[in-house]
């Protein structure tokens, strides 16, 4: 590569690299901005902060949004976990192919339909069994467990497949009945993964906008919910900072999830080492 | 087949396979194998990659259901039983270690689903360390050890159960060749102290001969033939034994004349008749087959003077050295290229055989197999 092309190619990348991070950055700096203008520096506070924990109304959706996160996450591992497994170790079952089609299908489902689809359901519930109630935490809880288990259904099924699948073999041979061999062999074997995939479902429950948009209803308002309709009325410095604290918490989400794939992977390597040798 | 003349089979065999069929789909994996082994054998199933041990093996143990056919294990039918209910524990081809558990618990395992006591749990698991000599391991993590001692917690996971039958898949194949020669006397020595029948699938034939009381060669899903090692070296039922089972010469042709258990072939690839031994009535005119070892053959420059051998000329195409053993390869005047091996005993008067030197091979007709199929 001559000089010309790698400048180039560098000031490409600060660019994108630019694109992405200047305005993380601009809303981190400005979330310590005295000035009520959200546009004019006015000296370096913490009010805002301090402000935001006293706003009932954020706390709430904070806490709700948390709440159904927490939720989310933990039914989706389990139920994609299930799915991970009766999709890589039960072989070619009746219907298999159609079973995968329709766990995968929410990756690629606009959302919008998504949120649309669920709303009906939930509408046509009501009146037919009067189930659910309201519309707020349990609906939207249910909506993200159903696209964020398919998340989890393929990562779990990926370290699935790179697992060898005589260890299981083995523990049944040995007398385990296949139940015990699941908690004893499987789960410890894919446990990286299922943390993994909770850090993700958490995020991906935390971040939706459109699809709790859609299932909510009055007084269910979660975190995303409410920056969208503060917004609207225009930027106010409490949601710099409250946009500091949710980078803050998603890149040390990040940050995990990144670290037990990493522990998986190495795991996987060594054990196809462990099996090659 | 060769009668078993095994001398651990019981009145009733202790392993029984009947017309046993595996077909995954169109392709038939393993085609009607019938199988009696007694008990306390060292059973050897040896055959080329792809043709089915594997598979045979799996069911014994339960992980695929025979598409038709029964298993016997000690007189019970096992054929529906689940892996976990069988009297019977496999040592993996990948070894199949718990990568999360250390040696002691990997090996404890097995007597832990089995519920028993935590202090018999403890005397069985150093006792059957202390056998292949793993007991500084214990504490161990799998990937902290060598290929050759994560071999041996595979044994010991499956020996310390006591099953009836051990189903061993290559037990060896991963081992360099002078671990694999150690850990072979090894194994016997550990079949022999306990007892346990056990059933080894290889493509490494030394290792089957060496290894086995009996050996099945397998081809293409099923069995050529059944017989102690010698058996199949020395009386190979078939073309196909023969040639899989060490070196031989084969010459193809038709019997001339046949009469009193012995039989004179017309062999254009000898270029002379072949004398063989048979006890099976032959009509003249059948197409034939004369195989010989080639450490039955005698090379020599003078003519051999007993006339009851086969005698060929030829001319010395290659040799090899080899210390206390030479290889030749003759050309016949044929064109046949046939092997000897011969001890380098060497007699004062004679000088070392060159290449291009004039000889002539022989063997006494009982040295001479004569097959059909
Ligand atoms: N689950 C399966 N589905 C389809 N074909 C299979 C399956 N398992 C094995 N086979 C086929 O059956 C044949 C026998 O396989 P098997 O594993 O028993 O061979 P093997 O004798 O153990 O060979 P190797 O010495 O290489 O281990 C192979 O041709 C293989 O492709
Ligand atoms: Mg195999």
């Amino acid at each position: 590569m001559n000089r010309k092309t790698s400048r180039f190619v560098l000031s490409v990348l600060a660019f994108g690299y630019a694109f992405l991070y200047i305005p993380l950055a601009s809303v981190i700096v400005y979330s310590f901005n005295d000035s009520r203008l959200a546009t004019v520096w006015g000296g370096f506070s913490t009010r805002w902060y301090g402000e935001l924990l006293r706003n009932e109304q954020v706390l709430d959706a904070a806490f709700l949004s948390l709440r159904i996160a927490v939720t989310t996450a933990t039914f989706a591992t389990i139920f994609g976990t299930m799915a991970g497994m009766a999709l890589s170790r039960f072989g070619g079952f009746r219907g298999r192919t159609l079973f995968a089609g329709m766990i995968i299908s929410p990756l690629v489902m606009p959302e919008v339909i998504t949120g649309l689809s669920l709303l009906l359901l939930f509408i046509s519930l009501q009146q037919l069994i009067g189930w659910p109630a309201h519309r707020g935490f349990t609906t939207i809880t249910i909506a993200h467990t159903t696209f964020a288990m398919a998340y989890v259904t393929v990562i779990i099924q990926s370290r699935l497949s790179g697992m060898d699948q005589s260890l299981e073999e083995a523990a049944m041979d040995l007398g385990g009945r296949p139940l015990r061999v699941v908690f004893d062999i499987t789960l410890p074997l894919i446990a990286p993964a299922m943390v993994a995939g909770w850090l993700l479902a958490f995020t991906l429950s935390l971040d939706d906008l459109v699809i709790a948009t859609f299932v909510s209803g009055p007084g269910g308002s979660t975190l995303p919910m409410l920056i969208f309709s503060k917004v609207k009325l225009g930027v106010t410095p409490d949601i710099n900072a409250l946009a500091t604290l949710i980078i803050l918490f998603v890149s040390i989400s990040v940050i995990v999830a990144w670290y037990a794939m990493r522990r998986m992977q190495r795991q996987t390597e060594k054990n196809m080492q462990t099996a090659a040798k | 087949m060769t009668g078993n003349t095994n001398k651990n089979t019981g009145s009733h065999p202790f392993i029984e396979l009947k017309d046993l069929s595996k077909h995954f789909g169109d392709f038939v994996a393993v085609d009607t194998v019938n199988l009696q082994i007694g008990r306390g054998e060292l059973f050897s199933i040896l055959g080329a990659s792809g043709c089915g041990k594997t598979t045979l093996l799996r069911m014994m143990a339960g992980f695929e259901t025979p598409t038709s056919g029964r298993i016997f294990i000690d007189g019970v039918d096992v054929t529906d039983q689940a892996p976990y209910q069988r009297p019977v524990n496999m040592m993996f081809q990948s070894y199949a270690i718990f990568p999360h558990m250390t040696v002691e618990k990997n090996v404890a395992y097995g007597l832990e689903k089995d519920r028993v006591s935590k202090g018999e749990i403890k005397t069985r698991v150093s006792e059957i360390l202390e056998l292949v000599q793993l007991t500084r391991f214990s504490k161990r993590k799998p990937n902290q050890l060598s290929g050759g001692e994560r071999q041996r917690v595979a044994l010991a996971r499956a020996l310390v159960k006591r099953p009836k039958v051990l189903l061993l898949d290559e037990p060896l194949a991963a081992l360099d060749k002078k671990l694999r020669e150690h850990t072979q006397f090894e194994l016997m020595n550990i079949q022999d102290e306990l007892g346990i029948t056990f059933v080894v699938v290889t493509h490494d034939q030394e290792e089957a001969m060496i290894l086995s009381s009996r050996i099945a060669v397998m081809e293409k899903g099923r069995f050529e033939q059944v017989g102690t090692p010698k058996e199949v070296y020395e009386y190979p039922d078939n073309r196909f034994v023969a040639d899989f089972i060490g070196t031989i010469n084969m010459f193809e042709g038709t019997v001339e004349t046949a009469g009193d258990g012995s039989i004179s072939v017309a062999s254009d690839e000898a270029g002379a008749p072949l004398t063989g031994l048979t006890d099976r009535i032959m009509e003249n005119g059948v197409k034939v087959c004369i195989a010989v070892r080639p450490e039955k053959i005698f090379i020599s420059q003078h003519e051999p003077e007993n006339q009851e051998d086969t005698c060929l000329p030829g001319v010395v195409e290659d040799l090899g050295y080899f210390g206390n053993l030479s290889l030749y390869r003759i050309r016949l005047d044929s064109g046949k290229i046939v092997q000897v091996s011969a001890q380098n005993r060497r007699r004062s008067a004679e000088r070392f055989l060159e290449w291009d030197d004039r000889v002539f091979i022989s063997w006494p007709p009982r040295s001479a197999i004569v097959l059909t199929e």
